[in-house]
């Protein structure tokens, strides 16, 4: 078995750490991470709970490939109840931090309860406390690092924490672990603050050492990696332009979300894309770009890291930001550029450093300004409400301002910390927030790219690409292609989508391995780690009853099917450019067949039937 | 006739020389298709992955007959993905 077979307890009231068995047979339905974790959540709390309360739980999850040496074998997923959407929260992230975990000897760590003081978790090994906070509570994520790097006097110690934005209560705060890689969304890290931890410090000496079959494992990994080096997109595409080569492709087939979707293509699109990154700059020559970085254990290495030019506004009186760090990434680059009308590439990266630095998903934060900037040209929101920032579409200073402030919590930030929902009904102005589920879009609209309305729409964490990224056929050819504008065959193709995607995120393994592997790559790479007898079709299975398991979650939680929905703009508004020209998005033509695939009632709710199939 | 170029990731390196950025005009006669712009690039097949005329897709099997118009964008890369 590569699951540690180990859980750590952790009594935020009591300030206690306990250890306690996995239960394995959990682990035969859910496998790990994602979906493992869920079964906990769900088993534990009321899904009516208060977000923010301690009775909330919060989960940090690693899959039984994490930690190995199968090729993208380092993620770990932090599992709650969210507050931004009131649904279930499950946000993914890469870097060191989960093989770090796993290293230590667990599978997860569970919060419940809520200290009365701040603390952080230090766990080494066997080893795991509470220890007080008092010296960075109120610091920046980068500044925490720091600190506790120099206090523990440790240079190996991996450390996820949450920022100022969390602290103060921003509805979308992220945990950032190794400085720039995050469980960015649904605000995870607002509920982490919450329970007034600050910090998890980990330290792991045990590596992995209960492989099922070792030799064939080597065996199965090694040809999986070799897929990915000989697949172009993995091989190549990926570590020379990142995500953010996806930056001239989504406008140019008139999908690209601008001025807060008003629009679907970007007149400034190529100059903050992938391509623009490689670009020498006028000042000193150099690029953004600097290079490209891997988390644990990756072969595709698909991560930026970046310099702001040292003359441009942002940071010219700030020599403390010109060192390299990660970013931009294609939805950063998406939220803080085309949404707000930005061209500005190093504003971009500017204000993406300060979403790092203070934990803020940046997809939230980006789109939350968007709408703001929207009421601010209606003359709805003034001047005198944002503190004198001129808020207007195409403002790169006013954009990092916001950065400034909402990563502080403080001034106008307050407001933005909100989010586009709650900030849109504050104005008065509810169809103007681009969510569902009150959870911000990624970087595709789907008046361009029709399947990913759906996915939108039905994803169990509010609006999410992560969930069931149909963009891979409809615009990339992955597997197969598809056409984008058209909705016949979505609904099936979005479930597959989503399913596949339940059982990767449970693995302990990247997503971004499936544009070269399929579930007939990953099942035997788990199956030669695992007891269990893992095969494609039961990998299927297991995406299928997580993602039942969330869906009733959050039925229960009193998010139903009335929630499936896109917001007006996209279903009525039509595009104005690009090939869906005339074109919203027809969500009404696929969700009905969704829901019939799904086994679900026309009102969109699992029946007994189907619960009782997957075991759910 | 004038067409619009673009090639996009690492097809910039068959823009016509001396074209800074990646994109470009170029001079193509009537009845060019787009499979001929392509083989005049010198583009391996492979490398030819997504291919759009004014945003929409062309298959491989349509570039062939796939006439370009005075003012239309061409614009290709080779096999991308990003999230």
């Amino acid at each position: 078995m590569s699951w540690a077979g180990k859980i750590l307890r952790v009594n935020l009231n009591a300030g206690t750490v306990t250890p306690e068995p996995l239960n394995m047979e959990w682990a035969m339905q859910y496998l790990g991470q994602r979906g493992l974790a869920t079964k906990y959540l769900v088993e534990e709390t009321d899904p009516k709970v208060d977000p923010l309360s301690p009775d909330n739980k919060l989960i940090m999850a690693t899959g039984p490939l994490t930690g190995t040496m199968a090729s993208t074998g380092g993620r770990y997923s932090v599992i709650t109840k969210g507050p931004l959407t009131g649904a279930i929260a499950c946000s993914n992230s890469g870097g060191f931090f989960g093989a770090e975990l796993k290293h230590a000897g667990w599978d997860m760590i569970i919060f419940e309860g809520r200290s009365p003081k701040p603390v952080y978790l230090y766990v080494e090994d066997d080893h795991a406390e509470l220890i007080p906070a008092d010296e960075i509570w109120g610091k920046s994520v980068w500044e925490t690092d720091q600190i506790l790097h120099e206090k523990h006097a440790d240079p190996l110690i991996r450390i996820a924490a949450v920022g100022r934005a969390a602290e103060k209560g921003c509805l979308y705060a992220a945990i950032v672990n190794d400085l720039h890689r995050a469980a960015g969304r649904s605000g995870v890290g607002t509920v982490m603050a919450s329970k007034q931890v600050k910090a998890v410090v980990v330290r792991g000496t045990k590596g992995i050492s209960n492989i099922r079959d070792p030799e064939a494992f080597e065996e199965v990994t090694e040809a999986a990696k070799k897929v990915l080096a000989e697949n172009a997109v993995t091989g190549e595409g990926l570590p020379k332009y990142g995500t953010q080569v996806l930056m001239n492709v989504i406008n140019e087939i008139g999908a690209m979300p601008t001025r807060n979707m008003r629009d679907v293509q970007f007149e400034g699109a190529s100059k903050i894309s992938g391509e623009a990154m490689y670009e020498p700059r006028e000042s000193d020559g150099k690029p953004n770009l600097v290079t490209n970085g891997a988390c644990f254990g990756c072969t595709i290495a698909c991560g930026r890291i970046s310099t702001i030019d040292p003359t441009h506004f942002t940071i010219k009186d700030k020599p403390q930001y010109r060192h390299a760090s990660g970013g931009l990434e294609y939805e950063a680059a998406w939220a803080l550029g085309s949404d707000e009308g930005i061209d500005d590439l190093d504003a971009l990266t500017y204000a993406n450093f300060l979403c790092n630095e203070d934990g803020l998903d940046p997809i939230s934060f980006g789109a939350t300004v968007a709408a703001a900037m929207e009421l601010y040209e209606m003359g709805v929101i003034t001047r005198e409400d944002t503190g004198g920032i001129e808020l207007k579409f195409g403002n790169a200073e006013a954009l990092a301002r916001c950065a400034e402030l909402t990563a502080r919590g403080e001034g106008f930030g307050q407001v933005l910390g909100l989010g586009s929902k709650r900030l849109c009904e504050k104005y008065g102005h509810p169809d103007l927030s681009m969510t569902v589920k009150g959870q911000e879009f990624p970087a595709y609209d789907p008046r361009g790219i029709q399947g990913m309305g759906l996915a939108y729409a039905t994803s169990n964490r509010g609006a999410c690409h992560l969930r069931g990224y149909s963009v891979a056929s409809e615009v990339l050819g992955i597997p197969y292609k598809t056409d984008p504008l058209v909705t016949e065959g979505k609904a099936e193709l979005v479930k597959a989508f989503q399913d596949a995607t339940g059982a990767v995120d449970s693995s302990g393994l990247c997503v971004f391995t499936t544009f070269a592997w399929t579930l007939e790559d990953i099942a035997p790479q788990i199956d030669a780690a695992c007891e269990g007898n893992w095969t494609p079709e039961k990998l299927q299975e297991v995406g299928e009853r997580v993602w039942n398991l969330e869906r009733k979650y959050n039925i229960e939680a009193g998010i139903t099917g009335k929630y499936d929905t896109l917001p007006k703009r996209l279903l009525k508004e039509a595009a104005k450019t690009g090939p869906a020209k005339g074109m919203a998005n027809r969500l009404d033509e696929m969700l009905p067949e969704y829901y019939s695939l799904r086994g679900w009632t026309p009102d969109g709710v699992p029946t007994p039937e189907t619960l009782q199939r997957l075991g759910v | 006739m004038k067409l619009r170029l673009k090639l996009y990731a690492t097809l910039g390196d068959y823009l016509p020389s001396g074209v800074r950025g990646h994109e470009t005009t170029l001079d193509i006669g009537p009845e060019t298709t787009v499979q001929q712009v392509i083989d005049r690039l010198g583009i391996p097949e492979e490398q030819a992955h997504l291919v759009l005329v004014d945003g929409v897709y062309v298959e491989p099997q349509a570039r062939s007959s796939r006439v370009l118009r005075e003012g239309e964008v061409l614009a290709i890369w080779p096999p991308v993905a990003g999230g």
